[in-house]
């Protein structure tokens, strides 16, 4: 019988279809993974569920009941549970303090009752948790059990668990795996949302895939193979690669060697990474979000300090060098992934945010005064040969459209005349000429001779720009593929299994 | 239009400080007194008086020093709430050079007064400075929690080790009069700290506006994140910018000693420290613009001695009245969040996605 069922869903944002026409239906008692790449619709279905948003078309059915909830409270009391990626925990408070929290039943606490049921449900479930510990002394894998005991103390019946392992320590995520099928043989129903795929075909019973917005496969794991769903995933075949100069690759420029690195939760984001990028040749890395990339970025850029490991650049080991020297001395030109947030300073203008990281550093500035005179004279020729446009330079830049932003951006890493060119998912939320121009601008830069680590979640663009492609997965370069080689069934498996094959193939 | 609204926007302070004096006109209404009269005589007596001139640019001075120590940490976004404590120690430090140094010269012993000023205080906000660059711990309530520890340290001096013998109430014995700093104004007591102190506003204003570090620290206190990405030292800067704060804090101490008081006092200060908050906001953390809020609050301070003088009305009033104008200001402070930043809306509605992501 169907626990749940969706049916038809359709949910728009403006004239964004973020979901068109999903239909889903899930086994009681069993596990259902949900599959798919960044944007294919997973949270947006899953926020529908939560009562988050509401659906625009379509029909949920719970246990047989049509489901309509307006807010996440409505679907706690229908019996629907989420766990979230980022946990929804105070910090401060203990265990049991947490799991009480939000509960009905008037204005008397009865802390004893609800601990005696709170090691009640522990023992079912067999955690091993001091309902009196503090939120923020527990390990990141107990406050996930804390999050699940949030939602069992509710009595819900539906589990949706929002790329739970993402968090998870190697070690932890046996133990979490493990927890899932004593659930399961309590009878909860799960939905599993992530893109691992050795965790689905550990685990689950049935895998839905999704895709821009579509259900492109619905299969019960018994009946296919971890090649036959990550093709589904990426779904598509791969354009021809781009008439490109061949340039034969020059000395190499960037050399990693095993390297290491945590990432702000403290859990080991990147596992020995070795790889190396010559003059004149674009090193892409694709992989699912939240994989490493970032990290990897970081640590080149001297943002981020590896935990063993070693940076070369130019036959130079810039473990020691900060920021500034790496930029100045070791010429790293980097692009980082979030433009507000790293890249500008919003309520700066134009002109400071051209000299933002050279603002020590002549024509901009002599013996620690600013020569404004040549920082506009600077910014009004960037702006006309990188085509950003403006109304002016004095303009603070938060008014920029995003595309112009990050021509702007691109112009100061590509002007300080780096020998590596570090990018990181430069073309989030741009348009398509935007996108263009600043591919254009890489591969510019290739052919003058710079080395580019070209990082992005968009394997079509990755593969519109890259002579080898790197695949990164928990942390892992899972392999670095020649352009030529490189097709979406090789790319996918390589973007889900969590093992390193280390191949170059 | 739009330059229009600009200009409305641009003057929200002054807007500010006239609808506190429109509501206070109905204060003193309350108190059966003619506020037309009341302000007339608050204005004459602060602005075109002449001892109450000299007396508002006295008051003025430790106002705006303390105000410029507000805006140099402000302008790498840490809030120094413990200028009034760094006055202190300031004015302790002053004090114990001017009195128990070995007689030099006057000059550089007045000079090494002053740096021993800027000194005491400097070191006094690298407490807080340390504590938040280094370890996290929220510079607004060290600051402020410090500000007691000052007062009460040289509380402590001025009635144990450094007070005057026989002396009715604690306080230190004088300083000599070659240490006293110069005064202006023939027989007004309105000193030479009036004029070092408009001159460093005029340096902090180049600095700030044309010079690398300048340029840095706004950075820093705009977006962290961003400046570190720029290769600049977070910790660096908001340990120098609480330091210089402090020293200027610092330097206001010891001005109050040398040029007005000239002994240390024991509760010398009717809370300058926290007039500083008011000029830094009234200016909006422009160092030129801060000595012109700071003159205004000066005056309005003498002016008050002024309004009960001749119309009987208490200066309880005038206390409201600057109540009511931080009040306004920091209301004048809030519209510039209102306005929706247009750049956020259109890149929502080019990338909804991007909302769905926030919402996990």
């Amino acid at each position: 019988m169907s626990y749940l069922q969706l049916d038809g869903i359709i949910k728009r944002f403006g004239s964004f279809t973020a979901l068109d026409e999903v239909s889903l239906s899930v086994q009681q008692g069993s596990i259902h993974a949900l599959l798919g790449e960044n944007g294919a619709g997973k949270t947006t279905l899953m926020n529908i569920l939560y009562g988050f948003y509401q659906a625009d078309h379509g029909s949920l059915q719970l246990a047989g009941k049509p489901l309509n909830v307006a807010s996440p409270r409505q679907a706690l009391d229908a019996g629907v549970g989420m766990i979230h990626q980022h946990f929804m925990l105070v910090d401060n408070l203990s265990v049991l303090e947490n799991v009480i929290l939000g509960l009905p039943g008037g204005l008397r606490l009865k802390l004893a009752e609800h601990r005696r049921r709170l090691l009640e449900l522990c023992e079912r479930v067999e955690f091993t948790i001091d309902p009196d510990a503090v939120i923020a002394h527990l390990p990141i894998g107990t406050r996930q059990q804390v999050e699940i005991l949030k939602a069992l103390y509710r009595d819900v019946d539906l589990l949706i668990l929002d790329e739970p392992s993402s968090v998870l320590g190697p070690g932890e995520i046996d133990a979490f795996l493990r927890m899932l099928n004593r659930l399961k043989a309590m009878g909860k129903t799960m939905l599993f949302i992530t893109h691992k795929l050795d965790e689905v075909f550990q685990v689950c019973d049935r895998v839905t895939v999704m895709r821009q917005g579509r259900v492109v496969g619905n299969v019960e794991i018994g009946d296919t193979t971890p090649a036959k769903v990550s093709r589904l995933m990426v779904g598509r075949e791969l354009a021809p690669p781009p008439q490109r100069v061949g340039n034969a690759p020059g000395r190499q420029v960037l050399q990693l060697e095993r390297l290491s690195a945590l990432n702000d939760r403290g859990i080991q984001a990147l596992h020995q990474v070795s790889l190396e990028i010559r003059a004149g040749e674009v090193l892409g890395i694709a992989g699912v979000d939240g994989n490493g990339q970032a990290e990897l970025a970081e640590c080149i850029a001297g943002l981020r300090a590896p935990s063993s490991g070693d940076i070369r650049v130019c036959n130079e080991s810039v473990l020691e060098h900060d920021v500034a020297t790496r930029r100045t001395r070791n010429k790293i030109g980097y692009v980082p992934e979030d433009r507000h947030s790293t890249g500008l300073i919003l309520d700066f203008s134009l002109w400071e945010n051209a000299m933002l990281r050279d603002s020590r550093r002549a024509p901009f500035s002599i013996r620690g005064l600013l020569r404004r005179a040549a920082a506009f004279a600077r910014t009004e020729d960037w702006c006309a040969r990188y085509d950003v446009r403006m109304h002016s330079i004095q303009q603070k830049i938060r008014f920029l459209s995003g595309g112009n932003q990050q021509k702007l951006i691109f112009a100061r890493e590509v002007e300080c005349n780096p020998d590596l060119l570090v990018v990181m998912q430069p073309c989030k939320g741009l348009d398509v000429g935007a996108i263009e121009a600043l591919q254009r601008t890489v591969m510019e830069q290739r052919a003058k001779g710079k080395a580019v680590l070209y990082i992005s979640t968009e394997l079509d663009e990755v593969l519109a720009v890259s002579d080898r492609i790197g695949v990164m997965c928990a942390g892992h370069l899972t392999g670095v593929l020649e352009r030529a080689n490189a097709n979406a069934e090789r790319i996918a498996l390589l973007m889900t299994s969590t093992v390193a094959t280390g191949a170059s193939l | 239009m739009n330059t229009l609204l600009r200009a409305v926007y641009g003057l929200r302070m002054l807007w500010a400080v006239l609808a506190a004096f429109l509501v206070g006109s109905g204060l003193i209404l309350a108190t059966g007194h003619n506020p037309l009269r009341a302000y007339a005589a608050l204005f004459e007596g602060a602005f075109f008086d002449y001892y109450g001139l000299a007396d508002t640019l006295v008051k003025m001075c430790p106002m705006l020093l303390a105000g410029l120590a507000v805006i140099i940490p402000m302008r790498c976004g840490l809030f120094n709430v413990g200028a009034e404590g760094q006055i202190y120690i300031g004015a302790l430090a002053s004090a114990a050079v001017a009195l128990y140094l070995p007689e030099i010269h006057w000059l550089p012993h007045l000079l090494l007064c002053l740096v021993a000023g800027m000194l005491g205080g400097g070191l006094w906000a690298l407490v807080p400075g340390y504590l938040r660059a280094c370890r996290g711990i929220n510079e607004v309530i060290v600051t402020l929690l410090m500000n007691y520890v000052g007062i009460n340290v040289v509380s402590y001096f001025v009635s144990g080790p450094m007070m005057q013998p026989g002396a009715p109430y604690p306080y230190s014995p004088e300083i000599p009069a070659g240490l006293q700093l110069p005064l202006l104004l023939g027989d007004a007591d309105t000193h030479a700290g009036v004029l070092i102190a408009l001159a460093l506003c005029l340096v902090l204003f180049l600095v700030l506006r044309y010079t690398t570090l300048g340029f840095s620290m706004n950075a820093v206190g705009k977006n962290p994140q961003a400046a570190r990405y720029a290769g600049m030292s977070i910790k660096r800067h908001l340990m120098l910018s609480m330091v210089v704060g402090g020293s200027v804090a610092g330097l206001a101490g010891a001005i109050e000693v040398l040029g007005v008081k000239y002994r240390l006092y024991h509760l010398f200060s009717p809370g300058y420290g926290y007039d500083g908050i008011v000029v830094a906001f009234m200016s909006g953390l422009n160092p030129l613009l801060a000595s012109v809020s700071a003159f205004f609050l000066a005056g309005l301070s003498t002016g008050a001695q002024f309004m009960q003088r001749e119309i009987g009305l208490d200066v309880t009033v005038i206390d409201a009245l600057r109540g009511l104008i931080v009040i306004f200001v920091a209301a004048g402070l809030a519209w510039k969040y209102v306005v929706p930043p247009k750049a956020v809306r259109q890149a929502a509605r080019a990338n909804p996605t991007a909302l769905t992501g926030e919402l996990r």
